[in-house]
């Protein structure tokens, strides 16, 4: 891995740079000025499908519907064409496409990207492959059944002409219908000469020299800068009055702008605007506000919490998301039952909130850092009251997403702030102002309760959560319907929820927490829903198999029988259940879970198995946590988290493993160190003294294996988070017989805990 | 007036307003390496060095700067290398592919260079302790540690 190639990964970003009046000697670096990137071109050449260019170079570029965030994702998408086109990789570059209705719905999340885009750009890269063989065999003077293709040469005998000759020779032209791509044959697995194996990651040189380039580092001539003044609510705040008399002292304040909205996204805003940030933020601390608070002002944690008791409660409340038996034996009286709560947790991406807005010519130019830009298009082009193709968007680089940048209203004031300034604006959030519009995750309340029979085995599971509906805040096209047809549901609030054990009977239903959706815009923190269903299911399971006496991992295993519905599909799910006792089985045999009795005193482990998302693109996992607990202070420290995945075949197997790395250490951050409460309406925690994630001291010994194999690839950008937290939580149970149902878990938890 | 050196090349300023060094180099001279990411020293995002030393310069005046020398991420390389070449650091980081977002990196390899050059083979907790102001909301904390051990691998061989 230490040769690395000379890559680009760039976009047709436009960039102008300020000037630097206050030289007067010498000159900057170069780099100085490097952040306006090479611009590739995205005409010419050869393009068997809108996904990629082979250009008379022999340079493939791959057209990047997605946004980078962490994940490399243009490396991987690029893998996947490059593989079945039978590409030299050394000639692949990777362009991140800007908006445009023809590249389709434009969204990054869910851990969707490698998945939902396999097929298509496997095909893609198929086409290309087949057509390239059928013109280089013409220029051959061979039977395209007579060659070959491989490392972007068509072969034929002991003659070969490269792609890029091809091309340059206008030899080819071919281009493929739907129908064509669908029909196209994929090569068999053992062909396969990419995927599964190691390479560097495109998009990392850029990002150690300080030239990639992130939203917040966009500029354009004639740019003023500006800071929001936050309302005391997300919803419903007035201004009552306002002066910026004391701002006026502030050198290079120019004005405050009053946020008049027909999007409804700003409610009691101003935005400040000056000559450099740091005098629009100066003048935001001096400026007077007096507001008519909105009604969640006097709403904090406890009162979202009691509602979601409230409802979990009601055994018939919120919608039916699955259900199988009879379920009249639900109401049997003698069911073991529990209650779980997690509490807020924000996703604060290191970069703040950012969005620079001009208009240019008829058009309203939009750059930011966003994951999901057909959302946020219309919801701008509504706020500026002009139709969406009048808002031109370019997303840069993510300084993290976690979910933050799927709903991106943050561009609504930018947009009407440049409007109202008549010049271009960029509006930098500073973090405490990026912390009070938030998108958490929501509190949530799950209750679970089931009957065994005299075998262990579940002859009843009945599950109720509440939690805020991310999706009916932010995409309510997207709500599914319940399955007796009765209201509507949001998959991304309860997946995870419709675990791979077999029961005989079983209901899951969800209901959505008002109080909550009253207080803030509930959003999707990484790992999504199955952050907080699989920490209940996997802390009860545990609980079910303690009081039958029985090994939490065996216990587990037995439950595993891959019936009906849980023997899986293909190609998605396919294998069912046993691949979720596969990983259970070697994680228990790499993690030395026989020997847990031999532990030190105040020492346990923990096991707990995930499956992703959703039931249709499980990701199989399973987690040995290994803790000691400070019986006296009720300090858990986590010594070690052994994992077993099994993803599919793996497109960017290192990075894989950076996003399962990274994954776990989020539900490390997330079981113990992080998360705030609502007070008053806003979140108590607003900057990084007080909300406070995993730091480099606070990271075990971890370690991960992916399991081999050919399947159908699934997500990895969240799985990686959720099995550690019930894992952890088990752990403490295993080590001193305390059982933690709260999250995040608190030192005076655990003390409470060890008392009972 | 202040006479300031950045990346080698020396300014004359006027520090008015008690700009903080990280908007100066971002918003004046377009070095957007350095990141803004909580404004109150607590992330670690926007380390430069001032006189070799690492400094959070979302929280450093301009006008405290007066005869400094200041090195960001777009100048390590030159401090240390030939022209066109990385600095031992980021070449490590490249090859343990550290960076995921990559938005805290520059603050994390500008740290991780001032640990080395007072340690130049640091112990785990001398690497913790030093690296503990520097938050990586992407979590890559297992290979920023393991591309510092390269870094520090590499320095030795070439100082043997």
């Amino acid at each position: 891995m230490t040769a690395l190639p000379k890559f680009e990964v760039t976009r047709r970003w436009f960039l102008a740079s300020l000037g630097s009046a206050a030289v007067v000697s010498g000159f900057l670096p170069n780099s100085a000025y490097a952040a306006v990137p090479a611009v590739p071109p995205l005409h010419g050449g050869y393009s068997p499908t809108m996904w990629y260019t082979v250009h008379g170079d022999g340079k493939i570029v791959v057209h990047v519907p997605l946004a980078e965030m962490g994940q490399h994702v243009g490396t991987a998408l690029a893998r996947i064409v490059a593989e079945e086109l039978e590409a030299d990789w050394e000639h692949v570059e990777v362009v991140h496409v800007d908006p445009d209705p023809k590249w389709g719905y434009m969204i990054t999340g869910g851990s969707w990207s490698v998945n939902q885009k396999f097929l298509l750009l496997s095909r893609a890269g198929a086409a290309g492959r087949t057509a390239f063989i059928e013109a280089g065999a013409m220029m051959l003077g061979a039977a395209p059944s007579e060659c070959s293709a491989r490392a972007s040469r068509v072969v034929f005998g002991d003659k070969s002409v490269s792609y890029g000759d091809i091309v340059s020779a206008g030899a080819i032209t071919r281009t493929f219908s739907e129908e064509e791509l669908k029909g196209i044959k994929l090569k068999p697995p053992h062909e396969r000469r990419l995927l599964n194996g190691a390479f560097a990651a495109r998009d990392i040189p850029a990002k150690v020299n300080g030239q990639a380039v992130f939203g917040i580092d966009r500029s354009v001539e004639g740019m003023l800068f500006a800071r929001p003044v936050m309302p005391p609510t997300r919803y419903g705040s007035k201004i009552t009055s306002w002066s910026d008399a004391r701002a006026k002292a502030v050198p290079g304040y120019i004005r405050t702008v009053e946020i008049e909205d027909p999007s409804d996204t700003c409610q009691g805003w101003l935005v400040v605007v000056a000559e450099d940030w740091p005098a629009a933020s100066e003048a935001v601390e001096l400026l007077d506000v007096q507001y008519q608070a909105g009604s969640s002002s006097q709403i904090g944690e406890d009162a979202i919490i009691a509602e979601g008791l409230r409802l979990v409660n009601q055994p018939d409340g919120g919608s039916l998301f699955y259900q199988s038996g009879d379920v009249s034996e639900l109401a049997s009286p003698d069911a073991f039952e529990a209650v779980y709560i997690t509490h807020t947790a924000l996703q604060m991406p290191l970069e703040p909130l950012n969005a620079l807005v001009w208009h240019d010519g008829d058009l309203w130019r939009i750059h930011t850092s966003d994951q999901h830009p057909s959302a946020s298009h219309p919801l701008v082009a509504r706020a500026l009251g002009v139709l969406p193709e009048k808002v031109a968007m370019e997303s840069s680089y993510l300084g993290g997403g976690f979910g933050r940048r799927l709903f991106c209203e943050f561009i609504v004031p930018a947009a009407l702030t440049a409007k109202a300034m008549g010049q271009p604006v960029k509006l930098v959030f500073s973090r405490t102002d990026d912390s009070k519009l938030c998108q958490p995750r929501s509190p949530t309340v799950q209750l679970i309760r089931s009957r065994t029979n005299g075998d262990g085995t579940l002859a009843s599971y009945e599950y109720r959560g509440a939690a805020a509906w991310p999706t009916h805040a932010q995409n309510p096209a997207f709500l599914s319907d319940a399955v007796d047809k009765k209201g509507k549901i949001d998959a991304f609030a309860i997946s995870g929820a419709d675990h791979w054990y077999d029961a005989a009977v079983q209901s899951i239903r969800t209901m959505r927490n008002e109080v909550a959706h009253d207080v803030f815009l509930p959003g999707y923190l990484r790992s999504v829903s199955a952050g907080y269903t699989t920490w209940a299911v996997e802390t009860y399971i545990d609980e079910l198999a303690y009081k039958l006496g029985r090994d939490p991992a065996q216990y587990r295993r037995s439950l595993l029988t891959k019936q009906g519905r849980n023997s899986g599909e293909a190609p998605q799910s396919v294998g069912g259940a046993q691949r979720l006792r596969d990983v259970l089985d070697k994680v228990i045999a790499k993690s030395g879970w026989a020997d847990r009795s031999q532990l030190a005193d105040g020492e346990g482990m923990g096991i707990a198995l995930g499956t992703g998302q959703e039931r249709t693109m499980p990701t199989w996992s399973a987690t040995v946590a290994r803790v000691a607990v400070d019986r006296s202070t009720g300090k858990v420290s986590v010594k070690r988290l052994v994992s077993v995945v099994d993803a599919g075949v793996l497109v960017h197997p290192d990075g894989a493993l950076a996003q399962v790395e990274g994954g776990m250490l989020w539900g490390l951050s997330l079981a113990l160190h992080e998360g705030t409460e609502f007070e008053n309406g806003l979140p108590r925690d607003l900057n990084f003294n007080s909300y406070t994630p995993v730091r480099m001291q606070d990271v075990p010994d971890v370690e991960i294996e992916f399991v081999a194999n050919d399947h159908m690839p699934v997500g990895l950008g969240e799985p990686g988070v959720i099995t550690v937290a019930p894992a952890i939580g088990n752990a403490i149970f295993h080590a001193t017989g305390a059982r933690l149902r709260e999250l995040p878990i608190r030192p005076d938890a655990v003390l409470k805990a060890l008392e009972v | 007036m202040i006479s300031v050196k950045i990346n080698g090349d020396k300014l004359s300023v006027d520090p008015a307003n008690d700009m903080p060094l990280l908007w100066y180099l971002r918003d004046h001279l377009n070095l957007t390496g350095t990141k803004y990411g909580c404004g109150v020293a607590a992330c670690g995002a926007c380390t430069v060095h001032v006189d070799g030393q690492a400094r959070r310069s979302c929280i450093t005046p301009l006008s405290s700067l007066d005869g400094s020398e200041v090195t960001t991420i777009e100048g390590l390389a030159a401090a240390s290398s030939e022209a066109g070449e990385l600095h031992p650091i980021q070449a490590a980081w490249i090859e343990a592919q550290a960076p995921q977002c990559g938005y805290c990196q520059s603050g994390q390899i500008m740290q991780a260079a001032a640990l080395l050059g007072e340690s130049p083979d640091p112990t785990d907790e001398e690497i913790s302790a030093s690296m503990a102001g520097n938050l990586c909301r992407c979590m890559a904390y297992i290979r920023i540690r393991a591309a510092i051990k390269l870094a520090a691998k590499a320095q030795q061989e070439a100082a043997r």
